[in-house]
């Protein structure tokens, strides 16, 4: 088991690709924290003698300000902290619930199996987005339960993966040797099943947590998640996007950080992909 | 394979109406209702406006009603856009929408196809990083970031081509959009012809068709090509629904007059009949796209053909 982990790092230490964008990634995310030591602006007071002022390092706003005189630096920040803490959380749900499900569905079998694959693929025919903004409309707006909604569409992909793994692993002797030991279904599937279907996982849920940013930003984007006087990535984005004319940097600042940062998180994991499956060409 | 096509339909009937139950109960349970204005209605004519649309029976009355409607091919009454029904606004809005899909998803095809053999082909060289790099930016960045940058880059700095509006039949005003959602798409399918021509390269058949002296487009596009497509086909699905998705975001910023606004809009203002008239034509969609991909399964792969 080691050994196979050794190989993966030395893969992944071999692809310059994927370390220079966990560099870039591990960067961007302290500076979402270290960044506001460097700048006194805080994002939430208005300047009112500078509204929408140009980007320029030697005033006060490096990045500029917005529509009301905020600071964009210190406004991209606290957004991308937003985004980040979302995708984060939003991605651990989607994992729990997934992970739980699949290994389930796997384990037992039969009719249980074919009744819970069967509601997934439903789930999978109504469009998400529909799922999303039910969810919204009906809790309301509440920050919290954005990440309980977005990590509640986000797991029907973990789930199947889970499921196959766990199939392939169920007839094995050490479930067996569990099973005649007496332990209880629960237990064969915490201690048992999880542990062991959880390779292919860790490398699947690099790959959700951007996704799952990227769709807090368009649900933000669309007025739906974070809300005023708050702001995450998306917020920042779509107020850019109505200024794209006037005052292109609203845009680009937001829109560049985002751009960055799903960029690093997808080429790494990516990466990360490549080095523990070795059948991939 | 009639007989296999009219079976799958006859059980896409059964999701579409565990799908249409699901929503009607979601939608009424959210708080709020069509009539909730900034000042609130006398209480009278809020109950003759309930009576009128039937709000005022019990939620099973009107769920049955609701599909006794649907039965009849009638999507109801819009409640916010007074004097239209669900079928109207849909049916103006949705050859836009139609349009601006089909042309992403075909560019997705036709550029995606190509670049992901060519990128397998030249395996390992530059234009193989270079093709696989730009492949991994339009998985990454979000269609709502790349849109705005376009903008900002054809249309207001270069005066290319318009930021936004719509007219009919202007191929111009449709460019960025249709780019913008054929992106994501696009790198995803280029991505899965490369992974799937590298490994169909090393094939016995093909090496064998190298072998016989074929040249190099023939071995490609008779025998290789066929099988390298499959799992394009299986993401089809996948595609249609991330390019409905995409819409919603590319008609708001580009003021396209699709359907994609009606879905937030819908949801927000508790226009129940036109938010269960959306989820109707976009399950319908995909679940018609599921067949489709089905019989292109059958196509492309002979071992599905003589299966059963």
């Amino acid at each position: 088991m080691s050994s196979l982990l050794e190989d993966a790092a030395r893969r992944l230490r071999s692809n310059p690709a994927a370390l220079g964008a966990l560099i870039v990634f591990v960067c961007l995310v302290a500076l979402t924290f270290i960044g506001p030591w460097f700048n006194a602006n805080a994002g939430d007071t208005l300047d009112w003698s500078h509204v929408a002022a140009h980007p320029a390092l030697q005033s006060a706003h490096w990045f500029g300000t917005d529509r009301l005189g905020r600071d964009l630096y210190a406004r991209t920040l606290e957004g991308a902290r937003v985004s980040l803490a979302v995708g984060l959380v939003a991605s651990a749900v989607s994992l729990l619930v997934g992970i739980g499900y699949g290994a389930i569905a796997g384990y037992l079998g039969g009719r249980t199996d074919h009744a819970m694959m069967r509601i997934i693929e439903i789930l999978s025919g109504l469009p998400l987005i529909f799922f999303v903004i039910f969810l919204t409309v009906i809790f309301g707006r509440s920050e919290y339960l954005l990440f309980l909604s977005i990590g509640a569409v986000g797991w029907l992909t973990m789930a199947r993966i889970v499921r196959g793994q766990t199939l392939s692993i169920r007839r094995r002797e050490y479930i067996e040797a569990a099973v005649a030991s007496g332990a209880s279904t629960g237990r064969i599937i915490v201690k048992h099943v999880i542990p062991n279907v959880i390779g292919p996982v860790v490398v699947y849920a690099t790959l959700t947590v951007p996704q799952i940013i990227m769709f807090e930003s368009f649900l933000s984007f669309l007025g739906l998640g974070i809300q005023e006087p708050h702001a995450s990535l998306g917020t920042l984005i779509a107020e850019g996007a109505g200024e794209m004319e006037a005052a292109p940097w609203i845009l680009l600042v937001p829109g560049g950080f985002l751009a960055l940062l799903l960029l690093s998180l997808n080429i790494f994991g990516d990466g990360l992909r490549d080095a523990l499956d070795a059948t991939e060409p | 394979m009639l007989r296999y096509f009219l079976t799958r339909l006859a059980g896409a009937v059964p999701t579409l109406f565990i799908i249409v139950t699901i929503s009607f109960f979601l939608i009424r349970a959210a708080p709020g209702g069509p009539f909730d204005q900034e000042q609130t209605l006398p209480p009278e004519i809020l109950a003759n406006l309930e009576n009128a649309y039937g709000l005022d029976q019990p939620i099973w009355t009107q769920y049955g009603r609701y599909l006794a409607a649907l039965a009849h091919g009638d999507f109801g009454p819009s409640f916010k856009y007074k004097d239209f029904s669900v079928t109207e606004l849909i049916g103006q809005g949705f050859p836009v929408t139609f349009e601006i899909g089909s042309i992403a998803i075909l560019l997705a095809l036709m550029l995606g196809i190509p670049i992901g053999t060519f990128a397998a082909l030249r395996h390992n060289s530059a234009a193989d990083y270079v093709s696989m790099t730009l492949a991994v930016v339009g998985v990454a960045i979000p269609t709502f970031v790349v849109l705005p940058f376009l903008g900002l880059l054809f249309g207001i700095y270069l005066h290319w081509l318009p930021v936004a509006g719509w007219e009919p039949g202007s191929i111009r005003h449709l460019l960025l959009p249709t780019i913008a959602l054929a992106l994501p798409p696009l790198s995803v399918i280029a991505r899965l012809v490369r992974a799937s021509m590298l490994e169909l390269l090393s094939s016995p058949f093909i090496r064998t068709a190298f072998a016989k002296g074929l040249p190099l487009h023939t071995v490609i596009l008779r025998h290789a090509m066929r099988p390298a497509l499959l799992p394009v086909a299986s993401f089809l699905v996948p595609a249609v629904a991330s390019i409905m998705t995409g819409s919603l975001v590319v008609e708001s910023i580009a003021g396209l007059p699709g359907i994609g606004r009606y879905m937030v809009q819908g949801a927000l203002n508790r226009d129940y009949t036109l938010v269960l008239g959306m989820v109707i034509i976009y399950s319908t969609l995909l679940i018609v796209m599921g067949l489709l991909v089905d019989l292109l399964y059958a196509w492309l792969d002979p071992r599905v053909r003589f299966e059963r």
